[in-house]
């Protein structure tokens, strides 16, 4: 009796104990290993995850992509071209130096001016001039009224001024990609303290007691480890080498419900998954009669674009290929997103309706298409492309699907021969970065300018002048519910009447913890330990 | 013999260039890393700097010399991805591939002569035909197809074992290595006897074939009618006889193991080189993945250089035939 009291006291004891630790360290199996830690190396979602937390922003985005204040305790615009941030008082750095506006200032100067990095983050800083009113005071200036501000400040992670680097040449202020990869620069002032990156294994993050802000930080020692691989990823969470894994595939899903050792969450995405149509040439290379021979291209005219898109059943598709893990698409952004258009319904399955406007618009008899996609970038991208074929087949437009691997789809998707898209319809997602319609619109829907920088993804390039003046009008405006508006508009115009391109679904994202634990899905897509949190 | 070897070190310069232009030429003509690596939401301007950044406006003969001129000083080029020298991130993951590449080396030796060897000898036994039986799986398995399933039964519903990854390091003259601690070869077992398997299967046959040749032959009969022991008759003259094809495969495969432990590395989310190629096809880091192809090409030729001299070593009579030529 004594001894089964001891073995029960000692089992107590030991569950505390292993809560204990539970509670303490967190190792998280992600998918994509970062290119640096330096954070102004590379604008790319792995990167802006993982760097993140170890260096704030001046605001931040919550797991709703909704601006909340991280360095900023406050901002405002002071007229129309000036912005004015105050900072949290009591802000230090991982290393105790305090953080102020000069390193705000000094980090938009490295960020600016950054040379030999991938993709900078040039885009969010340019044409802005920093000013500092005090210490606690900052005010952004631009030449035209910039209501994205508080948005792109979501980018720009702070650095100290006061970190060294190696680098002789002086390039980028002396420190060089490697200095933050080895922890000599990576001096943030975030929830986690840098520790060690061992590539292509893990990154380790500790707490930084230090941290005054909004982001809860349950977590004392935080283990990051590079899984790339799927059913790999999987079986680490089952074996329990991981607490926790992001990007569960949708094909376990299922299975995993059932596990009772194993708890999911899942959350939808900002990331549409869309198809773009060709309307730019007469001559398109991938739509023919049904013969083979040569047409003009159909894809020009919006009705049987729209037919195309009455052609899909969005429903089945969400529900056989995406294993019920994805939402139907009616537009650009889910429900809630800033700017989305209240008019625009999930176009139904209406196949007598396709059928209609085809006639009207002249191909009673349809046309024959090929189409194109990547198959190993978006969730069971190949597999919906298949879908569609079909249907599209099924409906009276003979179709064939190509799919290839992404790094050569990209390219000859945006520019084949002749610099031009190669294909006339393809399969393409897009996550708005930002967190509202206008990247979208910005990047799909607006005519293809490259000296304003405007459609630079517009791989169908649609053009409607009148919807690329609403959209410039909602750039420079100010005020939030007058925006919010003229996007929405915008919307209307590019989707509902034009049907510029064709939404399909929206990504629904899932993580898999250990029974115990849950994520806060985020529709950013980044897997950040802070919102891991006990279930 | 220095001839020998001077001619093939010329010849082995020439395969290199050879490969060179096909690698660079292939890498070249696939896809565009530009789009891997540039931001969803960049404009125009932004992709047009990349791309000069990185020196892809320019005509592939130029780029191609650069290249060329560049190697021949020893440098084959930053990393589009992390901007780091190729060679260094290669460099980095290499003792991770070795250590995995000599510990299945190891398993297969260790456990394929013997099982062979007992093979050859006893061809008619039940134990023999299972282990050619048993050998026919490891060669016809793929091997992504068992590694999965090794994780399924010994990680995730046995919980013997890691699922991935590799354990603690310890420094062994400035180099990180797993296999001296307890939880590093918890760590490298799985993916050992996965990357293993097929060379196993391989050494098996070829020891049984060499046995059941050599059993036969005068010398073992006249070692026999001497009255030396089995123990010695096995252990030195057969051993010996069947020694040499399984050093020219094991040596040849050796470099098979290293360079393309791609698979067996992914499925066990093992941070080796094999790893690293795959990531850098996926994000076309041409610069890793030519300084990749390019150190596989200068490896086989050394362990082609290195089996010629250890046959030398084996048997006495490749020397004199080489003298003679």
């Amino acid at each position: 009796m004594k001894a089964l009291r001891k073995l029960g006291l000692a089992a107590v004891a030991l569950s505390a104990m292993t809560a204990n630790v539970m509670a303490a360290d967190i190792v998280i199996g992600i998918r994509s290993e970062p290119s640096s830690m330096d954070p102004y190396f590379h604008n790319l979602t792995p990167n802006n995850a993982m760097i993140g937390q170890v260096f704030s922003r001046l605001v931040d985005f919550d797991s709703k992509q909704q601006i909340f204040g991280s360095i900023a305790e406050s901002w405002k615009t002071v007229n129309d071209t000036t912005w004015e941030f105050k900072l949290r008082k009591g802000l230090k750095f991982h290393d105790g130096s305090d953080l102020t506006v000069d390193d705000v200032i000094y980090s938009f100067e490295r960020a600016d001016g950054y040379e030999g990095g991938n993709s900078s983050f040039r885009t969010y800083t340019k044409g802005k001039k920093l000013v500092k009113v005090d210490d606690l005071t900052l005010h952004i200036v631009t030449e035209r009224p910039y209501p994205l501000m508080a948005n792109d400040m979501t980018t720009v992670m702070i650095m100290s001024s006061e970190a060294k680097g190696t680098d002789s040449s002086g390039k980028n202020k002396g420190i060089s990609a490697k200095d933050f990869n080895d922890g000599t620069a990576t001096v943030g002032s975030g929830p986690y303290k840098f520790v060690e990156w061992k590539k292509g294994e893990h990154i380790i993050l500790e707490k930084f007691d230090g941290y005054i802000g909004e982001i809860a930080q349950p977590w004392d020692k935080v283990t990051f480890k590079f899984i790339k691989s799927e059913p790999a990823r999987v079986a680490a969470l089952l074996a329990g080498d991981v607490d926790a894994i992001d990007n569960v595939p949708t094909i376990d899903v299922e299975r995993l419900k059932k596990d009772p050792r194993v708890t999911l969450s899942s959350g939808i995405s900002n990331r549409v998954i869309y198809l773009h149509l060709d309307q730019f040439r007469e001559d398109s290379p991938f739509v023919t009669a049904k013969d083979g021979s040569k047409i003009k291209n159909p894809l020009l005219d919006p009705r049987v674009r729209k037919a195309l898109s009455k052609m899909i059943n969005r429903e089945a598709i969400v529900k056989r290929v995406m294993e019920g893990v994805a939402i139907p698409a009616g537009q650009l952004l889910p429900e809630g997103f800033f700017g989305v258009s209240p008019n625009l319904e999930v176009e139904a399955y209406d196949p007598a309706g396709a059928k209609k406007l085809l006639a009207e618009a002249g191909y009673p008899d349809g046309f024959a298409l090929t189409i194109h996609g990547p198959n190993d970038r978006y969730i069971n991208d190949a597999k919906i492309l298949e879908a569609i074929g079909q249907l599209f087949t099924g409906n009276g437009i003979p179709t064939k699907v190509e799919t290839m691997t992404k790094n050569i789809f990209f390219k000859r998707a945006s520019s084949g021969a002749e610099g031009l898209p190669e294909f006339s319809l393809v399969l393409v997602g897009w996550g708005s970065g930002t967190g509202e319609a206008s990247s979208p619109l910005k990047s799909l829907l607006a005519t293809h300018d490259k000296s304003k920088g405007m459609g630079a993804s517009n791989r169908g390039r649609h053009s409607n002048p009148k919807m690329d003046a609403m959209l410039l009008e909602a750039l420079a405006t100010v005020d939030d519910t007058k925006r919010a508006g003229l996007l929405a508009k915008a919307t209307d115009m590019g989707i509902g009447e034009d049907q510029g391109i064709i939404p399909l679904h929206y990504q629904v994202n899932t993580w898999a913890t250990k029974k115990g634990l849950k994520y806060n899905p985020r529709t950013d897509e980044r897997t950040l330990a802070s919102d891991y949190v006990p279930e | 013999m220095t001839v020998f070897v001077i001619r093939r070190l010329l010849q082995a310069a020439l395969v290199v260039l050879i490969m060179s232009l096909l690698v660079f030429g292939g890498v070249f003509l696939v896809g565009d890393p530009v789009e891997m690596l540039v931001a969803d939401d960049a404009d125009q301007a932004e992709r047009e700097a990349i791309i000069k950044s990185m020196g892809l406006d320019l005509p592939f003969y130029i780029q191609y010399l650069r290249f060329i001129g560049n190697a021949l000083q020893g440098d084959m080029g930053n990393s589009f991805v992390f901007q780091e020298s190729a060679m260094h991130l290669i460099a980095e993951r290499m003792p991770a591939t070795f250590e995995l590449a000599f510990a299945a080396l190891f398993i297969a030796v260790v456990f394929g002569i013997p099982l062979g060897i007992y093979a050859g000898l006893n061809a008619n036994s039940w134990i023999s035909k299972t282990i050619m039986t048993t050998s026919i799986l490891g060669f016809s398995l793929p091997t992504f197809w068992v590694g999965i399933m090794m994780i399924l039964f010994f990680a995730v519903i046995m919980g013997w074992l890691p699922s991935s990854g590799r354990g603690e390091t310890v420094d062994v003259f400035g180099i990180q290595l797993s296999l001296f601690t307890l939880d590093g070869l918890s760590h490298v077992f799985l993916p050992a006897v996965n990357l293993a398997l097929f060379k196993l299967s391989m050494v098996i046959r070829l020891a049984r074939a060499g046995t059941r040749e050599v059993v036969h032959q005068d010398y073992i009969k006249f070692a026999r009618a001497k009255g030396l022991s089995d123990t010695r008759i096995i252990g030195v003259h057969l051993f010996k006889n069947i020694m040499i094809p399984v050093v020219t495969v094991l040596g040849l495969e050796f470099g098979g193991l290293v360079a393309f432990s791609v698979v067996t590395e992914t499925v066990f989310a093992w941070p080796g080189m094999g790893k690293l190629l795959i990531d850098s096809i996926n994000f076309l880091d041409r610069p890793v993945i030519v300084a990749y192809l390019m150190f596989v090409v200068v490896l086989f030729v050394v362990i082609n250089l290195i089996v010629d001299v250890l046959y030398s070593v084996l048997d006495p009579r490749v020397r004199l035939q080489e003298m003679k030529s």
